[in-house]
């Protein structure tokens, strides 16, 4: 592939040649070896560690200038991270962006796997701070690697025996560990346990990259991604009480929001493009009039 | 006449005291002896004479320097205690020799009913049985019944030389060693552990035991063997 | 070669086997020329002052350091004997939790200090497979019960025990999976007198219930001569005396033995 110089000056996305075709090999080989994670040299981003350094590189690698390209974090396109990331692929790679789930064949995320289905054309790519689900009991780099070699799994489940100890259920409900095709355990990233079910045989290529750790790992299409759990405490994932206030959705993952200075609550779809298709196609939730313009967002 | 059950054939034994420039102690040296089924053979003898050695030496817990201790074992075979593996000796206390020592070595926090009950479960006895047969002696040996839960370790020496008995005669071992058995006990008890030999005699015991009491030494003895003849010339 | 996975335990042939097992740490000598067999429901002490090697013997023994000479052999589950040096990690780790045990000295060093107690005994279970948290937690009140612990304190972390409990909850995690073989580095070591008495009466009874063969490192003579079936006195890296424990501990024929034995109470 040769170098594409954007109007801006930059390289394609930023990186240049080089340290893509070394991404993509840290890429190709994770997509090999499904939920192993594959160090790779991580590069400084024009951006702090914790903005998603490691999902910027893999997106960068993999960015074509016909891709159409989405970035979320926590389900929205607008908050101040999203928005930034999107703007840097704009002026880098000046490819198009677009908020809406199935225009887009890259999905950057961070914390949420969209509602809509995910198909065949597209890619998911994870922000990941810490990849590594063994180092809650085992902070020995040296050693948890030997364990994923040895499929030295036992730990995970101490792990999960303990929050049952102490909460009467397991308590984790973020970045809860998975079992991929049998074999490796892996961290889903700080996504709630409700998305985890989304993982298994999903037919987007997702690929996960850890910035600061120098960690890149994947799920390829139609994968088995399986959520640890005990016999008596089988995994569940998180229910909700409420449908949306907005578009009265009852299936998707909800963030509570304050409505205004008097206490007012109310449950949302985290997911906003999902939440405003919804609403485009005439669903509409119990609170929809009475939602402040900057929740309602611009579908109302 | 029928084969002795334990064959005892020049027997010799001395201590080298390596922390006294090698000190030489000559013990006993020639000891033959064989014991058949129902017999008591008294050991005699000064103090000092070795008679504790050689039970000692017979039940693996000091080894001999030359000489043979062939014991009739349960499987039949003839094994020499002088020169068996450790595993081989283990099993023969376990299986073929009781041992009453001078004096009981007390294991912490095992209260008296259960160092007794012990003796006979390692035999293979099943612990109903072991229990049951550790209350009869204990009862026998007149211990009081409230000491039975406690750790003989605060006993007296009488009463802990009691349990000790009572461990010793617990199981049904073919051959059994007391050193002393009575040393410290009173008439009645005395009489107790005399009527105990006598009913191991008679069960077919080969029993070699050392007693300082003249009385039951004739009692109980089927022979008297002067340890003295076997003093082992200073080295 | 057939092996029969049902194979009963065959108690006349060794489960370990050392062979003239040496290790030099560069020009020092660790331990030399050490060779003994160990049966099913042995239990072998090893004694001798510090230095003298017994810790290099037991990490030679259970596979967690390279001998310089020499090889250890071990009797898998499936009757089949083996090299355990060449054993891959995985068997040699499957074997560490399911059919080894290793008490070490320091209890926080064979602890997990972060979690519960409960999680402490039943992390050997997880790693066998077992995923019913319900029985996983059933298993491991009552193997607290065994060693004398509460069950009430399930959900306590190790840093809550005493030096004791941390003992007894340290031996509960070993040997939750049957093990047949258990290694011990001092353990009685570091605590009070009274404690020992109880952990000692506590292992003694355990190793004759279970039918465990164990290695025992110790300098203490009352443990070896409490705990084991055979004794083997180390000096300078060497075996310098073995035997029956009684035998050796009421007979020592050595002058090292008779010094070591003469320099305590009674044994
Ligand atoms: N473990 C030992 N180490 C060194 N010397 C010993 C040992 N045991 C016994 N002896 C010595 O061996 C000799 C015989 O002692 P032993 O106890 O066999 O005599 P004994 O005939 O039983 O005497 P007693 O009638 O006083 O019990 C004595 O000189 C004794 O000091
Ligand atoms: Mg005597
Ligand atoms: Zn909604």
């Amino acid at each position: 592939m040769t170098s594409h110089p954007t109007a801006s000056g930059y390289n394609f996305a930023y990186l240049d040649e080089q340290t893509k075709r070394m991404i993509r090999r840290a890429i190709l080989k994770a997509i090999a070896i499904p939920g192993y994670q594959v160090p790779f040299a991580s590069r400084e981003m024009p951006m702090p560690y914790g903005w998603g350094t490691g999902g910027v590189q893999v997106t960068a690698a993999i960015l074509g200038p016909d891709d159409r390209l989405k970035v979320i974090d926590q389900g929205a396109d607008d908050t101040t991270n999203a928005v930034s990331i999107r703007k840097f692929f704009e002026k880098t790679a000046g490819v198009a962006t677009t908020t809406h789930t199935a225009e887009a064949t890259v999905i950057q995320t961070r914390h949420r796997i969209p509602e809509k289905t995910l198909g065949p054309d597209q890619v998911l790519v994870y922000q990941v701070p810490i990849p590594e689900p063994l180092r809650f009991l085992e902070p020995r780099e040296t050693e948890t690697r030997v364990m994923h070699a040895l499929e030295d799994y036992g730990l995970m489940h101490v792990k999960l025996y303990e929050d049952i100890a102490r909460h009467g259920h397991i308590a984790t409900t973020y970045a809860y560990p998975v079992k991929v095709e049998d074999r490796y355990v892996m961290d889903p990233s700080p996504t709630p346990k409700f998305d985890n079910p989304k993982m298994n045989d999903c037919a987007a290529l997702q690929l996960f990259g850890a910035g600061r750790e120098k960690r890149i790992y994947a799920l390829p299409p139609h994968t088995k991604v399986v959520s640890l759990d005990f016999e008596d405490h089988p995994f569940e994932p998180t229910k909700f009480d409420h449908a949306c206030g907005l578009c009265g959705a009852t299936h998707t993952y909800l963030d509570e929001v304050i409505t205004d200075d008097a206490g007012g609550r109310m449950f949302v779809c985290s997911d906003t493009d999902h939440c405003e298709e919804r609403r485009a196609e005439g669903h509409r939730g119990d609170l929809l009039g009475e939602a402040p313009a900057e929740i309602a967002g611009a579908a109302e | 006449m029928t084969a002795p059950l334990l064959d005892i054939r020049d027997l010799a034994k001395t201590f080298t005291m390596h922390l006294q420039d090698g000190l030489v102690i000559p013990v006993v040296s020639g000891v033959s002896l064989t014991v058949q089924p129902g017999e008591c053979v008294v050991l005699g003898g000064p103090s000092g004479a070795g008679k504790s050695s050689i039970l000692k030496m017979i039940y693996g817990n000091y080894r001999a320097d030359s000489g043979a201790i062939r014991v009739a074992a349960e499987d039949g075979e003839t094994v020499d205690v002088a020169s068996a593996a450790p595993r081989r000796v283990l099993a023969l206390r376990r299986t073929t020799i009781g041992y009453v020592s001078q004096f009981l070595r007390v294991i912490p926090r095992v209260p008296a009913l259960a160092v007794v009950a012990e003796a006979a479960t390692a035999f293979g006895i099943d612990r109903d049985d072991a229990e049951r047969r550790a209350r009869d002696l204990l009862t026998l040996l007149n211990v009081p019944e409230r000491l039975w839960s406690l750790p003989p370790a605060t006993f007296s020496g009488g009463e802990q030389q009691r349990v000790n008995i009572a461990r010793g005669f617990i199981a049904d071992h073919p051959i059994l060693l007391l050193d002393e058995p009575t040393a410290s006990l009173d008439a009645r008890n005395r009489a107790a552990v005399v009527e105990l030999i006598e009913t191991k005699k008679r069960a077919g015991t080969a029993i070699v035991g050392i007693f300082h009491d003249d009385d039951v030494r004739e009692r109980v003895a089927s022979r008297i063997v002067d340890v003295t003849r076997f003093a082992a010339a200073a080295a | 070669m057939t092996t029969d996975m049902h194979a009963p335990m065959d108690m006349d042939t060794p489960l370990l086997t050392a062979e003239s097992l040496t290790k030099f740490y560069g020009a020092r000598l660790g331990c030399r020329d050490i060779g003994f067999e160990l049966f099913p429901g042995e239990v072998l002490a090893v004694v001798g002052e510090s230095g003298s090697g017994k810790s290099t013997l037991l990490k030679l023994l259970s596979g967690q350091l390279e001998p310089s000479g020499g090889r250890v052999l071990y009797r898998m589950r499936d009757g089949v004997t083996r090299d355990i040096l060449a054993l891959s990690e995985a068997e040699r780790r499957f074997l560490f939790r399911t059919d080894w045990g290793f008490v070490h000295q320091h209890a926080e060093l064979g602890l997990r200090m972060g979690v519960s107690a409960g999680a402490n005994v039943g992390e050997r279970l997880m790693a066998v497979g077992w995923r019913h948290y319900g029985r996983i937690r059933e298993e491991a009140e009552s193997w607290l019960e065994r060693v004398e612990i509460d069950p009430s304190r399930i959900d306590d972390r190790p840093t809550a025990y005493s030096g004791g409990m941390r003992q007894r909850l340290q031996i509960a995690r070993n040997l939750v999976t049957a093990p047949r073989l258990v290694f011990m580095d001092e353990p009685t070591g570091g605590l009070d007198v009274s404690v020992q008495a109880r952990l000692l009466d506590l292992v003694r009874g355990l190793v004759a219930d279970l039918g465990l063969a164990a290695i025992v490192v110790t300098h203490d003579l009352a443990v070896a001569r409490l705990l084991s079936h055979r004794i083997l006195v180390m000096k300078d890296g060497r075996a310098i005396e073995t035997g029956l424990t009684d035998q050796v501990l009421d007979d020592p024929r050595e002058p090292y033995t008779q010094l070591l034995v003469s320099s305590i109470l009674q044994p």
